[in-house]
């Protein structure tokens, strides 16, 4: 079997059996993230989606931080774009599903391109700090409640007549949102796959290994940045369109406020960035350790910890953040990092070759 | 200590490609060695990777010191003064500013500066950025100059000067060459001939040659390495 | 007009502001080409070092000396916690610019989630001199003391910042690194020691400008995230003054502090427009980088 259809064999795997979790009723004591120790109980179910949903959204981050080498800090404009949009189409207005989702990616399209192009005129720190700029924008914006369209910081909950029944937030649909959430993951994959696969990836790659080369081959970069940077902001909102089915509720801080950029970051380089599986392991990790260090943090015997364990423990923010610390000190490629090239020093004791193992760290100049 | 610098399979990858491919050379002390060789051979990035500008591998010798690892400032505290291509003077700072950066000892030789170039004990005040060309390469010799070290590494000083200045330049060097040994990286052969006893040779990131100044008289040799048949 | 010129008066204190969060954070990425996100935190640090020492002193030392010695600490507590942060998280990450980044947003999260976890999320008070609550009466207007303390340190620090970098070896040595750090160690200096020190002064400034901020526009109190919010306005002071410009920080502060004080005020009461003052900023940044993407004052100091 070649390698690439043993992967593609593994994916096929791990995702049948994700998809198979709703029908899994073992009781598992400790390790769970929700308080009810089943495997396929509400909470954990509804953590797990949630976990897939931020697994897209990094994957696809990852095509323009890690692949292309550009420091955006406004994927969550784009999220919070899938958010309100289908939000108010449907609850607002009562469009038709179909015309909900349309919408809202036309929208995200528009301003992807738009904005996209905008920021890219600037490189570097620039670009980073105008794409935060843009994002906190949107953020006032959501938050003023214009015309009462967003609900501001009260929230907006997902409501329409028009949503088919086996998709409204009712605990009885959980599983149903569980899967539409996985095939979102899958969906962004296939597609980050396709495109970082393809001559448009390696330039991708090329750009962030060295810009200047590419003009003098003269390839326009700018196009190819455009495209990469319109591509993540798609995948966000189809994130943010997962993400209102599942939580059916939206709120600023929650789903447009710079934080959930940070936390898109984290999930990235804690998985490995410039890596698909990277991504989706650092995701899934990352959502899986907030919401199990909440739980642990809620139990009774908790609250019996001396204050200096307690304190810090009880802060999910906390320990993800010193984590994220650690592995931009001591682990720059992230999990993937180690595990290709502990794959790579077993190779090449298999083939008994002396030549030094690559290091490389992606994005990093010497 | 006979040599002021010995370098030994020096590599330096730059963006992805290799620039020096396995660099050997060594340079007497006193006097002036060129380094010579057609654009882009890595003159340049040899001298840079010397003081530690660009990670490098292989053994570097400074001085007597093996300086592998070291931090620039190190090096540079070992006795050795950089005039960098393109002069890189302080553009936002005076010339005294641009000067006073530069001195490293309890006396500065100010005497010796303003013996070779008068003209700047008058310009002090004068922000570096505001002046001619020539003028800031003297402020950028000036600053190699003012800690009395016995090795300088020169970096194209003739680049983007009008020939009359030239001349005035290469007096200038000529005196700077009796106080320290310099490494002197030129594509105007005329200046090398004038002030260089030894020359070595890059091309492709590696050394071809080494020799006299004298073979510089061999149109064939300056031909085949330097692309120029530059003999007068 | 009265109104507009209390406007201006206020508008030009919260440029004070910025200016001692941006021109700290302008510094360290013209030097060392840094974004410090963890810069929010040493204004957030400031503030609480400030609270936690003026609580822990007797209340008989009378309000302004425990003021004073507020501000103090807010200093102290900035330099200490910048300084810690480039020795122990940035130097080991020299040569790795995106790394340099995100290990100062990773420390910023760590810490803002440990404040959360100490303190809560509720607000803190600090202890002040009652004049600073009072209100001058100045040609006509009632004008707040806490505007012009704002005002006289802004000032203060401005003139002592020119000083020092034109003045002093060290000064020079940053402004010189600012322009290009390679020649700087090519001339035999330790340009790691002035890495520090821009850590240390921009922290020392951040510090005060949480605690001042707290002071001046927050009613004397403080949160764990105060200091992330007045960043995002400090970042685009830093890029619309043009990065490593201390005059340009200073020029952009002012004229961002005066255009979200206005537009507040004037367009801020119609509905759905509270946070017309953020946006119009953002929108000042986009407009300027579209005329000049360099900012106004381009790259030297």
């Amino acid at each position: 079997m070649s390698p690439s259809v043993r992967r593609a064999a593994i994916a096929l795997g791990l995702v049948a059996v994700a998809a198979l979790v709703p029908f899994i009723g073992l009781h598992l004591p400790w390790i769970l993230p929700s308080t009810v120790n089943v495997v396929n109980s509400t909470g954990t179910l509804e953590v797990l989606a949630l976990s897939f949903v931020f697994a897209g959204v990094a994957l696809g981050y990852d095509v323009i931080f890690g692949y292309t080498g550009l420091l955006s800090l406004g994927p969550v404009m784009y999220f919070a774009t899938g958010v309100y949009v289908f939000d108010i189409t449907l609850t607002h207005w009562n469009w038709p599903l179909a015309s909900a989702l349309v919408a809202t990616f036309a929208v995200s399209l528009v301003l992807a391109i738009l904005l996209g192009a905008i920021a890219l005129r600037v490189s570097g720190i620039a670009f980073t700090m105008v794409t935060l700029a843009f994002a906190q924008a949107f953020y006032y914006l959501v938050e003023d409640n214009p015309h009462g369209l967003t609900g501001g910081d009260t929230g907006l909950a997902l409501y329409s007549s028009r949503l088919p029944a086996f998709l409204s937030g009712a605990v009885s649909n959980t599983r149903n949102l569980y899967w539409i959430a996985l095939g979102f993951l899958v969906v962004s994959y296939a597609v980050v796959w396709l495109v970082t696969e393809s001559e448009t990836g390696h330039v991708l790659v090329a750009i962030r290994e060295n810009e200047r080369r590419l003009e003098v081959l003269g390839i326009r970069p700018f196009r190819y940045k455009l495209a990469a940077y319109t591509l993540s902001s798609l995948v966000a909102t189809g994130g943010g369109v997962a993400y209102i089915l599942l939580i059916g509720t939206a709120v600023p801080s929650a789903v447009a406020s710079v934080t959930v950029t940070l936390s898109i970051l984290v999930m990235v380089v804690l998985g490995g960035a410039g890596t698909r599986w990277g991504a989706v392991t650092g995701a899934v990790i990352y959502v899986y350790l907030q919401q199990y260090l909440l739980k642990v943090a809620a139990e009774p015997s908790f609250a019996t910890l001396p204050a200096f364990l307690r304190v810090p423990l009880s802060q999910p923010q906390f320990l993800l953040g010193l984590i994220f610390v650690l592995f931009v000190l001591f682990v720059p490629g992230g999990i993937a990092g180690v595990v290709t090239r502990r794959r790579l020093r077993s190779a090449a004791r298999l083939f008994d070759a002396t030549s030094a193992v690559p290091t490389t760290i992606p994005m990093e100049e010497p | 200590m006979t040599n002021a610098l010995e370098v030994s399979d020096l590599h330096v990858t730059l963006a992805g490609s290799h620039v020096l491919q396995g660099i050997s050379l060594n340079v007497p002390v006193g006097g002036v060695t060129a380094l010579l060789g057609r654009n882009g051979v890595g003159k340049t990035t040899t001298l840079r990777a010397l003081l530690g500008l660009v990670a490098s591998t292989g053994a570097i010798s400074v001085l007597g010191t093996d300086v592998r690892g070291w931090a620039t400032h190190r090096i540079v505290r070992l006795g050795v003064g950089y005039v960098p291509e393109d002069r890189d003077v302080f553009a936002g700072l005076t010339v005294a500013e641009n000067l006073r950066l530069a001195e490293r000892i309890e006396a500065p030789r100010y005497d010796d500066v303003y013996a070779i170039f008068p003209e700047l004990r008058e310009r002090s005040g004068q922000r570096a950025g505001t002046m001619s060309g020539g003028q800031q390469q003297m402020v950028s010799i000036a600053r190699a100059l003012l800690n009395g070290w016995p090795l300088l590494l020169i970096d194209e000083p003739s680049k983007g000067l009008a020939p009359r200045l030239v001349g005035e330049l290469a007096d200038a060097l000529a005196r700077v060459a009796t106080l320290a040994t310099v490494l002197l990286v030129e594509q105007n052969l005329a200046l090398v001939r004038r002030l260089a006893q030894r020359i070595i040779v890059l091309d492709h990131g590696e050394v071809v040659h080494t020799g006299d100044a004298q073979e510089l008289d061999d149109p064939d040799l300056a031909k085949r390495f330097l692309g120029v048949s530059g003999v007068k | 007009m009265n109104v507009f010129l209390a406007l201006t008066f206020s508008g030009i204190a919260l440029g004070a502001i910025y200016f001692l969060a941006a021109s700290g954070l302008s510094l360290i990425y013209g030097l060392m080409d840094i974004l410090n996100f963890a810069h929010g935190l040493f204004m957030t640090l400031g503030a609480y070092v400030a609270w936690d020492v003026a609580s822990h002193l007797p209340t008989s030392w009378g309000a302004p000396l425990l003021f004073s010695i507020a501000v103090v600490a807010s200093i102290i507590g900035g330099a200490l916690a910048a300084g810690l942060t480039e020795v122990l998280l940035i130097r080991p990450l020299y040569g790795r610019p995106v790394s340099q980044i995100l290990v100062t947003i990773g420390l910023d999260l760590a810490v803002v989630g440990l404040l959360l976890g100490g303190f809560g999320s509720n607000s803190l008070s600090i202890p002040v001199p009652l004049w600073l609550i009072e209100a001058s009466r100045v040609g006509g207007l009632d004008l707040p003391n806490s505007n012009f303390v704002a005002l006289v340190a802004g000032v203060v620090i401005l003139v002592a910042l020119e000083l020092f970098l034109h003045r002093t070896r060290y000064g020079i040595t940053i402004r010189a690194g600012v322009e290009n750090r390679d020649m700087v160690s090519a001339l035999g200096i330790n340009v790691g020691r002035a890495f520090t020190l821009v850590f240390v002064i921009g922290g020392a400034m951040a510090g005060l400008a949480g605690l001042l901020y707290a002071v001046v526009f927050s009613g004397d109190l403080i949160s764990p995230t105060q200091g992330d919010s007045l960043l995002i306005f400090a970042f685009i002071v830093v890029v619309i003054g043009g990065l490593g410009s201390i005059r340009g920080s200073a020029v952009a502060a002012l004229v961002v502090g005066l255009v979200q004080d206005y537009t507040n005020f004037y367009l801020g009461s119609h509905s759905g427009m509270a946070e017309i003052g953020n946006l119009s900023v953002v929108l000042l940044l986009a407009l300027v980088l579209e005329w000049r993407p360099r900012g106004l004052f381009g790259s030297t100091l």
